[in-house]
């Protein structure tokens, strides 16, 4: 009998493995679970069938890259090529006008099995609901595109410079001193790119030595900022400040090293406003007394929470009622609710003058366009009604009633949501892959646009579809959008509880 | 020797003695037999005890909230110095040839601005339609509704432009080659790249956790003898993938890798090469392709090209080329690619009215020629600084003939003089900015960025202002 040689993974196996309070929330079933994984099991198989057939029949060509290692190693990009390349037609849709809450999406066509796309000259007018366009401002703005040509004509697209070097206008100056009036610290330092703002400001706030504890759905710009920051990086359960502690006093006491337990030369805590997967608030309350009791440092991105929620759209700790002297450091982004680009960080004085001394972002990077800072900064006072205008207010408000009667109706249909309330992202639960280019090419044809996302972006087993509900919305808008949606994910099967009858369902 | 077999004898007689001839169950016992039981008896005593462990209490709850109320933290920040308070000046005007700084106007030789394309109206007006059609922001990240026809023209102008079949838009200058390394390099990768690469680069060299390399600034002997120590005799070189990494101008100090050398160097040792081209596109070649355009070495040969835009082509972002595979495998796997907002459209129409400006209009690189030889001329003899960039080379990088032996106290001198020539003359020179993640340890030195549209009257100035004030500061 031959000997089981032991053979590598020819594929990476994605971790499949759900917390169980993950799998509560999400209602996650054994028979789900078992039947998308048997959906998976079959990819596979087909995959690994065609990879075959591909080696047999290229034995007979020639290799020009001899003595070469292959730029993609077969393996590393098999989701790519097996699985993603099927239903590549439901991501990067491209759309001819800007992003608001109707777009036209280009329609294309592909001559070999979705490898390649090609666009067509024709596009179909479809209802948003994947954009992040929270307050409305991403098409042309009344008091906010005028004074953006201005701009443009009069600073140009760009300096061309590094902040520290010849980029820094009046406006950057401007718009610095208005975000950080707006989160209320006392000063701020902003960014051409959110993705960078983390990245490059992680790194100089903690070395070598140090610990950062991060919550276990962060976004990849953390992971990427604390993995280059060279210190000890640990994760707690997603939103659990139980676990935190646990997992503060354990390293408090073990230290850096296992042996001479040496202390931590600092710890930083790092949570998001609203976790832009789930749609769901941080604990942010319990979070702050826990870091305040073991004193670590605490660092909250709001990407997706500044300008959105709370009274007056000051983000998650005027909504949960958390003062913005607690929390060290502040950093969101613009992309979302200003309708601009580039990212800021919010925090003390002497925190922020060491940060324009230090990090690499502010030193070599080419400064934020001027006309985008001039965005924000009408976007900015426009929520803070300093236009003249109550149009802020009702942008809030509009946002608010229009995202808790979207997954009010949604819940009330049958579907698994997934969000908090007053949180203008919301997740249906769809789990079966198969289900996500069903769900996603049965709502275009009915012009609505929506995004359904996947592994890697969401763990393994739990795929969903997306809703970012926007103040440009209106209630018909947002009716269309459910009619749509509840057909839809009735023939998709997406109906997981029981809806509520119809009786009942008298609102509005 | 009789005393021996005697005690021998007698050890015997004992052993045989106690049950000589005696059966037990059939079996004949020997004195052996004894001593055999005896041992096997030990031994499996030995091993019902327990094993020695040294006491190990846990600690009680008590004990663990005193230690944690006895750490202490280090503060977030160091002691803030005097030169931290520093900042740069405000402009008040377009960062063009010439610009306004509190209120004065001053020849600005601190923007990246190579072919003068801030300020041209036709750039200008294309930004503008397509802020009325598309607003300012994307509003979403490239898989998600966040790609609009733009980007998809940007990224066929500029494959079209380099030659290449395929390009990929990024929405940062600097996270372009941060994210572009990671998706290619993984960890038991060999990377062989310059010591004196900028930091996007450095950045992406971490985060990709292979194997990296150093060799001397620039110094194709040290490249070399770099790549054939790594691959003499080393079998399991040719099972992974190697790849150098090497920027078109260094930014930290202006010189031009030799692309000729270089890629001799790469197929004998069958190595990849990543270039990143951030302050060559549109500056070097008869027609702004590039370094491979100026040493004449056919594009396919460079595996992965990066650049930044945010220099020559006067907008924001960046952009990479090469083979379908290359730039293909990007959209899935980089992650400053799928994870970030994509570029505004705006910037993205911006872009290609550049790309097909500096197509329409190659006089205007024999200007910035003429300009940076000119400057070059000028500066060639300054009391106290050398030139210490390639002579082609649009930025010029000026340092000092005697350090004073630390980077700071040289850092200090060089920003007297820089502040003086803004004061007292309206120059706009930068000096040197190293960030304290930044592993480059290049002599720091004063910037001066060569544009198109600066005048020879600007350069004469500059030229003078410099002379005096090194005079003054150095002498």
């Amino acid at each position: 009998m031959t000997v089981l040689l032991p053979i590598p993974p020819l594929v990476p196996i994605p971790p499949i493995a759900v917390p169980w309070e993950v799998r509560r929330m999400v209602r996650l079933t054994y028979l789900t679970a078992l039947t998308t994984l048997l959906g998976y099991v079959v990819f596979f198989v087909f995959g690994f069938l065609r990879d075959l057939f591909r080696e047999l029949l290229d034995w007979s060509k020639s290799d020009d890259l001899r003595g070469y290692a292959p730029i993609c190693p077969p393996f590393e990009d098999f989701y790519t090529r097996r699985i993603y390349h099927r239903i590549q037609d439901c991501f990067a849709r491209p759309i001819a006008s800007a992003p608001d809450a109707w777009i036209d999406v280009v329609e294309r066509y592909s001559n070999d099995n979705n490898k390649t796309l090609h666009r067509t000259s024709t596009a179909s007018r479809c209802l948003n609901l994947g954009s992040y366009n929270y307050l409305g401002f991403a098409a042309g703005d009344e008091y906010c595109t005028p004074r953006v040509i201005e701009s443009l004509k009069k600073y140009a697209p760009t300096a061309c410079s590094a902040r520290a070097d010849a980029g820094t206008t009046r406006l950057h100056v401007e718009l610095e001193e208005l975000i950080a009036r707006f989160v209320g610290k006392p000063a701020a330092i902003t960014f051409g790119m959110g993705y960078v703002t983390n990245s490059s400001i992680i790194p100089v706030l903690v070395g070598e030595g140090g610990l950062i504890v991060s919550d276990s759905f962060n976004h990849n710009s953390i992971v990427s900022g604390a993995r280059a920051s060279g210190a000890t990086v640990h994760v707690f359960r997603h939103n659990s400040p139980s676990h935190l502690e646990e997992v503060l006093r354990e390293q408090i006491v073990k230290g850096r090293q296992p042996g001479t337990h040496r202390p931590w030369r600092k710890i930083l805590v790092i949570v998001e406003g609203i976790y832009s997967m789930e749609g769901e608030f941080c604990k942010l309350p319990e979070i702050v007394a826990i870091c305040k009791k073991y004193k670590a440092y605490i660092y909250l991105d709001e990407a997706h929470s500044i300008g959105v929620v709370g009274k007056s759209g000051r983000g998650v700790c005027e909504l949960l009622g958390v003062d913005p002297a607690d929390i060290d450091i502040m950093m969101g982004t613009f992309t979302k609710s200003f309708g601009s680009c580039g990212g800021y960080i919010a925090a003390s004085e002497e925190i922020i003058q060491y940060l324009k001394h230090a990090s690499p972002a502010h030193l070599y990077a080419t400064s934020m366009s001027p006309a985008a800072v001039q965005q924000v900064i009408s976007a900015i006072k426009v929520v803070l009604g300093e236009d003249g205008s109550n149009r802020g207010a009702k942008k809030l408000a509009q946002i608010r009633e229009g995202s808790n009667y979207f997954r009010s109706e949604l819940k009330k249909m049958g579907f698994v949501v997934l969000g908090d309330n007053d949180s203008p992202v919301m997740a249906i639960m769809l789990y079966n892959l198969a289900k996500l280019p069903a769900f996603s090419r049965a709502c275009l044809r009915q012009n609505v646009a929506v995004v359904t996302v996947g592994y890697p972006a969401t763990p393994v087993l739990l795929a969903r579809a997306r809703i970012c509900i926007s103040a440009s919305h209106t209630r018909e808008d947002l009716i269309k959008g459910l009619k749509v949606i509840s057909e839809v994910g009735g023939l998709v099967g997406a109906k997981c509880l029981p809806a509520e009858p119809e009786k009942a369902k008298k609102m509005d | 020797m009789n005393m021996t077999t005697a005690a021998l004898d007698w050890v015997t007689v004992v052993f045989d003695a106690p049950l000589a001839r005696a059966v037990v169950f059939g079996v004949h016992i020997d004195g052996h037999l004894v001593v055999e039981v005896l041992l096997v008896a030990v031994i499996l005593f030995q091993l019902t005890r327990k094993s020695y462990k040294p006491p190990k209490k846990p600690l009680t709850e008590k004990e663990i909230d005193d230690l944690c109320e006895e750490w202490v933290p280090e503060p977030l920040y160091p002691p803030i110095t005097e030169e931290m308070k520093t900042e740069p000046p405000v402009l008040e005007s377009a960062a063009g040839p010439h610009t306004v700084i509190d209120g004065k106007e001053v020849v600005n030789f601190a923007s990246a601005n190579y072919l003068g394309l801030l300020g041209n109206e036709n750039i200008a007006d294309s930004c503008i339609s397509s802020l009325e059609k598309y607003g300012v922001g994307s509003c979403g990240p490239r898989g998600f509704y966040g790609t609009i026809d733009v980007h998809l023209d940007c990224e066929t102008r500029i494959a079209k432009f380099m030659g290449t079949p395929d390009s990929i838009l990024y929405s940062y200058g600097i996270s372009t080659i941060f994210s572009v390394i990671p998706a290619f390099c993984k960890k038991g990768d060999i990377i062989v790249t310059d010591e004196g690469v900028h930091w996007g680069v450095q950045n992406g060299l971490y985060l990709s956790r292979s194997t990296v390399v150093y060799f001397k600034h620039n110094d194709m002997a040290s490249l070399e003898s770099t790549l054939e120590k790594l691959t003499h005799k080393n079998k399991r070189a040719e099972k992974i993938r190697r790849y150098i990494v090497v920027e078109a101008i260094y930014q930290n100090s202006g010189q031009i890798a030799p692309l000729n050398e270089i890629v001799r160097l790469k197929e004998k040792y069958r190595f990849r090469v990543i270039l990143d081209e951030s302050h060559s596109f549109g500056v070097l070649g008869n027609s702004g392709r590039g370094l491979a355009e100026y040493y004449g070495v056919p594009i396919e040969k460079i595996d992965i090209i990066t650049a930044g835009m945010g220099n020559a082509l006067a907008t924001d972002g960046g952009f990479c080329t090469g083979s379908v595979r290359v730039v293909d495998h990007q959209r899935l796997s980089s992650s400053g690619y799928v994870f970030s907002a994509s570029l505004p459209p705006y910037l993205a129409s911006a872009a290609i009215s550049a790309v097909n400006y500096l197509e329409d209009n190659p006089s205007v690189l024999t200007q910035l020629r003429s300009n940076i030889a000119l400057l070059w001329k000028g500066l060639s003899d300054l009391p106290g600084l050398a030139i210490a960039s390639h002579p082609l080379s649009p930025i010029i990088y000026l340092k000092l003939k005697k350090s004073t032996g630390s980077f700071k106290s040289d850092l200090e001198l060089l920003n007297v003089i820089t502040d003086r020539v803004l004061k007292e003359d309206s120059v706009f020179i930068v000096s040197t900015k190293r960030s304290v993640l930044d592993k480059c340890r290049l002599p720091v030195g004063i910037r001066l960025f060569v544009s198109a549209g600066h005048s020879e009257s600007d350069i004469h100035k500059v030229c003078d202002s410099l002379t005096r004030v090194a005079a003054l500061v150095l002498v």
